[in-house]
C-alpha cells in the first residue's frame, strides 16, 4: 500500500522498531512518568475497588464492614441503573450521529471559498472552547428557559405557548447542548481531512460527469472514513462521562429521564452518601468504558492499517 | 486536547492565586469558616457580620454561602469524613439530634448569662437538643402557613376560609389563575430534594392520612393515601402553577410571590417577614394568611423547622466559632437587624422576647399567628397510623437525606408527565431497597 502521507498518529504498533541497545536508556528515562501515571491511575482504582466491597454510608458510621457482592447486587437490581445505561447509550449515540453528520456537512461547506470564510470558521469552532458548565448555564437560562429564554420569547412572538424544554424534552435538550459543544470538534477534524483531499481527483470526477452529490458520496465520504473513525472514538470516550451539562441543567431529572451512568454514580455517592454503592457503580463504569474502548480501538486500528 | 491542557493550566493558576490570597491578609488572627444557606436572612447576617469583626478584631470570618441542596451535600460530606473544612455549619433540626448522637457536634454548655437560652421558644429548643444539651443555636425558626393575595380573591368574589382544606385551596386557585397575565393560582415547591419538595409533600401526605413507614418500618408509599395526595399535588400544580415548577424551591417561589405572580403559596412562616416587607415585596399590602391547609386527617404532626448554627466537634476554632454563633443568634443581633432593616425583617421564630416586643407586633401583623404555629408545633405527634419515627416534614433517621432526595426526584417527575401510580411504585421500591440496605428494621 502506498500511503503518500503517514497520518500523524503517534506510536502505532509497527513503528516501534528502536535498536535493541537503546532500550535500557529509554526505559530509564520513561520510568518516572510511567511511575507517576501508574500511581495516578492505580491508587484511585484500588481504592474504588476496595470501597465497592465495603458497607460504607457516610450518613451512618455505625454500619460498616465487608459487604461481599451486596453493593453490586443492589446496583444491578436497581431499575435506575438500567435506565441510566439506556440513557447513556441514547446520549452517546445521538450526539455521535448529530456531530458526525453535521460535522461532515459543515466541513464540506467550510471547505468552499466564500467571503468571510475565516471568520465563519472561527465562529463555528468557538463553542468547543466554552467550558461545559458555562455552556449549560447559557443554554439553560438564556436559551431554553420558558420565561427568560430566547426560544421562549420567539415562541411568544409567534403566538405559541413557550416550551419548558428541560421539563418536557429533558433528554433532547441535553443532547442539543452536548452536540452543540462537540460539533466543532468533529468539524475541525473533518475539515482538515477534507483539505488533504487531492483536488485533481475531484477534477477528474467532474470531467467524468459526476455531480456534486455523486462526488460527495464516492470521493469525499470515502476519503473521510478514517477521520470519522477518529472522531467517533475520541467523542465516545468523552461522551460516556458527560456530567456537567446534566448537573447544571436537569440534575438527572425529571425522575431519572436524564440520569446517565456518570450522574447515577454521583447521585449514589454524593446525594445518598452511599460510598459503597457509588464505588460499585464506578467499577462497572470502568469495565464498560474499557470494553467500549477495546472494540473501538480494534475496529479503528484495522481501518487505519489499510 | 489543547482545550483541556489550557483548562488545567488555568485551573492551576487560579488554585495558586486562591491559596496565596487569604494568607496575605491574616496576621495572628483566627479565621472562622461559616457554611450557610443563601436564604434572605442569612444574606443579611453575612452583611452585618462586619460589625462582629469590628467588635472582635482578632476574628476573621470566611463565608461559604450556598444553595440549600448544595449546602447540605457539602456540609454532610465534610462532617461525615471529618474533613474539618468548616467551623460553623448552618443545619436544620433534622440534622442536629442525629449528628449530636454520632458525636459530630460540639455541645453549647455554659452559655453566657446575657444570652438567655431560656428565652428560646421551648419547641425550637427541644428540636436541637440531645440528652438535655443544646447542640446548636437557632438562627430562625418556622412553621408553615398559607399565603394568599387578598386583591385577587376579592376580585374573584371569594374569601379564604378560616381553616382551609386542600380541596378548597384548589378551587380558589382555579378561580384566580390568569395565565395570560402571568398570574398563577398556586405556587408550591417542586424542586427535588428532601428539604425542598419533600418538605411540602410529607405534611401533605400526612394530611391525606398517609405516612412513610409503618410501625414495623415497612415502606408505605405505594398506598391510596399517597396516591390521593400526589394526585392532588401534581394536578393542581400542573393546572394552576407557574411554568417550570420543577425548578422552584423556597427561594424561587418567594421571588415569584413577591413579584406578584402567585395567587396562593403554602410554605414556611419565615416568608411572612419578607412578603410583608415593602422593600422586598411588590405585594406587601395585599398579603393574606391562613393556617396550613388540612386534608381528611387533622391533628397529625405539624411543620417545625429551624435553621441553626452548629460547631463541628473537629473544629479547631471552637472559642471563636462559639463567639460568632452566640452573637448571630442573640437578642442584640435581632435588635441590630431591626435598626438596619426594620422590625418586620428580623429573623423570626426563635425568641419569646421578639414576640413580646410591641414594635415587632406593630410591624408584623402575622406575629402572634406565627408564634402560635411554632409554639404549638408538634413534630412528634402520630400520623393516622402509628409510626416509629419523628418529624413533620421529614423522617428523623440518618438515611432520610438519601431516601427523601431520591423520592423527591420521582415526585417531581409527576409534574412533567409521569403517571402518579407509576411514580409511587418506583418510589416504593427504591425506598424499600434503601431501607433494606441500611439494615431496617433495626
Amino acid at each position: 500500500m502506498s500511503t503518500t502521507v503517514a497520518p500523524p498518529l503517534g506510536a502505532l504498533p509497527g513503528q516501534a522498531d528502536a535498536p535493541e541497545r537503546r532500550r535500557p536508556v529509554a526505559f530509564f528515562l520513561l520510568s518516572p512518568s510511567v511511575a507517576v501515571l501508574l500511581l495516578w491511575m492505580a491508587v484511585p482504582l484500588a481504592l474504588t475497588l476496595w470501597f465497592s466491597f465495603q458497607r460504607y454510608n457516610l450518613l451512618d458510621p455505625t454500619v460498616g464492614g465487608f459487604a461481599g457482592l451486596d453493593n453490586y447486587e443492589f446496583l444491578v437490581t436497581d431499575p435506575d441503573f438500567w435506565a441510566a445505561l439506556a440513557n447513556t447509550l441514547v446520549l452517546v449515540g445521538s450526539v455521535l450521529a448529530i456531530t458526525v453528520v453535521g460535522g461532515t456537512l459543515l466541513a464540506v461547506l467550510f471547505d468552499r471559498e466564500f467571503p468571510g470564510r475565516n471568520i465563519a470558521r472561527l465562529l463555528a469552532v468557538a463553542p468547543f472552547f466554552v467550558m461545559p458548565t458555562v455552556a449549560a448555564l447559557v443554554w439553560k437560562n438564556l436559551m431554553m428557559h420558558p420565561s427568560y429564554g430566547v426560544l421562549g420569547s420567539v415562541a411568544r412572538g409567534l403566538g405559541l405557548e413557550p416550551v419548558d424544554w428541560f421539563a418536557d424534552y429533558p433528554m433532547a435538550s441535553v443532547i442539543v447542548i452536548v452536540a452543540w459543544q462537540w460539533l466543532p470538534f468533529a468539524l475541525l477534524i473533518l475539515l482538515t481531512a477534507i483539505q488533504s483531499l487531492d483536488s485533481e481527483q475531484k477534477e477528474a470526477a467532474r470531467m467524468d460527469g459526476a455531480g456534486p452529490v455523486a462526488q460527495f458520496f464516492f470521493i469525499t465520504l470515502p476519503h473521510l472514513g478514517r477521520a470519522i473513525s477518529v472522531v467517533v472514538m475520541i467523542e465516545t470516550i468523552f461522551l460516556l462521562t458527560v456530567f456537567a451539562e446534566i448537573f447544571v441543567t436537569t440534575s438527572g431529572g425529571p425522575g431519572n429521564a436524564t440520569t446517565n451512568l456518570a450522574f447515577l454514580i454521583y447521585a449514589r455517592a454524593l446525594l445518598q452518601f452511599d460510598v459503597g454503592g457509588g464505588s460499585a457503580g464506578g467499577v462497572v463504569a470502568i469495565v464498560l468504558a474499557n470494553v467500549v474502548a477495546f472494540f473501538l480501538v480494534r475496529t479503528i486500528a484495522r481501518r487505519l492499517e489499510v | 486536547m489543547v482545550k483541556r491542557r489550557r483548562g488545567a493550566l488555568l485551573a492551576f493558576g487560579f488554585a495558586l492565586a486562591a491559596a496565596l490570597l487569604p494568607s496575605g491578609g491574616a496576621r495572628a488572627q483566627t479565621t472562622v469558616t461559616i457554611a450557610t444557606v443563601n436564604n434572605g436572612d442569612m444574606v443579611v447576617m453575612q452583611r452585618l457580620s462586619s460589625r462582629f469583626e469590628q467588635q472582635n478584631p482578632n476574628i476573621r470570618l470566611r463565608w461559604v454561602v450556598l444553595e440549600e441542596n448544595v449546602l447540605r451535600q457539602r456540609v454532610t460530606t465534610d462532617i461525615a469524613t471529618r474533613a474539618g473544612q468548616f467551623d460553623i455549619l448552618t443545619i436544620g433540626n433534622y440534622e442536629v439530634p442525629i449528628w449530636a448522637k454520632q458525636g459530630w457536634l460540639a455541645a453549647f454548655d455554659n452559655l453566657p448569662a446575657g444570652y438567655d437560652a431560656e428565652d428560646i421558644l421551648p419547641t425550637v429548643r427541644t428540636g436541637i437538643s440531645h440528652e438535655g444539651k443544646l447542640y446548636a443555636l437557632p438562627f430562625y425558626a418556622e412553621s408553615a402557613m398559607t399565603y394568599y393575595r387578598t386583591d385577587l380573591l376579592q376580585r374573584a368574589g371569594i374569601s379564604m376560609p378560616e381553616r382551609p382544606t386542600y380541596a378548597q385551596i384548589r378551587e380558589i386557585a382555579e378561580k384566580i389563575t390568569d395565565k395570560n397575565n402571568q398570574v398563577y393560582g398556586l405556587c408550591l415547591r417542586g424542586k427535588p430534594g428532601w428539604g425542598e419538595n419533600m418538605g411540602f409533600v410529607t405534611p401533605l401526605v400526612t394530611a391525606f392520612g398517609g405516612q412513610w413507614f409503618d410501625s414495623q418500618w415497612r415502606t408505605k408509599i405505594d398506598t391510596p393515601e399517597w396516591r390521593r395526595a400526589i394526585a392532588w399535588y401534581s394536578d393542581a400544580l400542573r393546572q394552576f402553577g407557574p411554568p417550570g415548577a420543577t425548578s422552584n424551591g423556597f427561594n424561587e417561589n418567594l421571588a415569584l410571590y413577591a413579584g406578584g405572580r402567585c395567587g396562593i403559596w403554602v410554605d414556611a412562616t419565615v416568608a411572612a417577614g419578607l412578603l410583608f416587607d415593602p422593600k422586598q415585596s411588590q405585594v406587601a399590602d395585599r398579603v393574606g394568611f391562613a393556617p396550613m391547609p388540612t386534608g381528611d386527617f387533622a391533628g397529625g404532626p405539624t411543620w417545625l423547622w429551624s435553621w441553626n448554627l452548629a460547631i463541628p466537634a473537629t473544629s479547631k476554632q471552637q472559642e471563636a466559632a462559639r463567639a460568632f454563633a452566640t452573637w448571630a443568634t442573640s437578642k442584640e443581633y435581632i435588635q441590630l437587624v431591626a435598626q438596619e432593616n426594620g422590625w418586620v425583617a428580623v429573623p423570626p421564630g426563635t425568641r419569646r422576647s421578639t414576640y413580646d416586643n410591641p414594635e415587632y407586633q406593630k410591624a408584623a401583623p402575622f406575629a402572634s399567628f406565627v408564634l402560635r404555629a411554632i409554639t404549638e408545633a408538634n413534630p412528634t405527634a402520630s400520623t393516622r397510623e402509628p409510626r416509629p419515627y419523628t418529624g413533620a416534614q421529614f423522617v428523623g433517621i440518618p438515611e432520610f437525606q438519601g431516601i427523601g432526595t431520591q423520592v423527591g426526584q420521582t415526585i417531581a417527575s409527576t409534574l412533567t408527565g409521569t403517571g402518579v401510580e407509576q411514580a409511587l411504585r418506583g418510589a416504593q421500591s427504591a425506598t424499600e431497597r434503601a431501607m433494606r440496605q441500611a439494615g431496617y428494621p433495626k
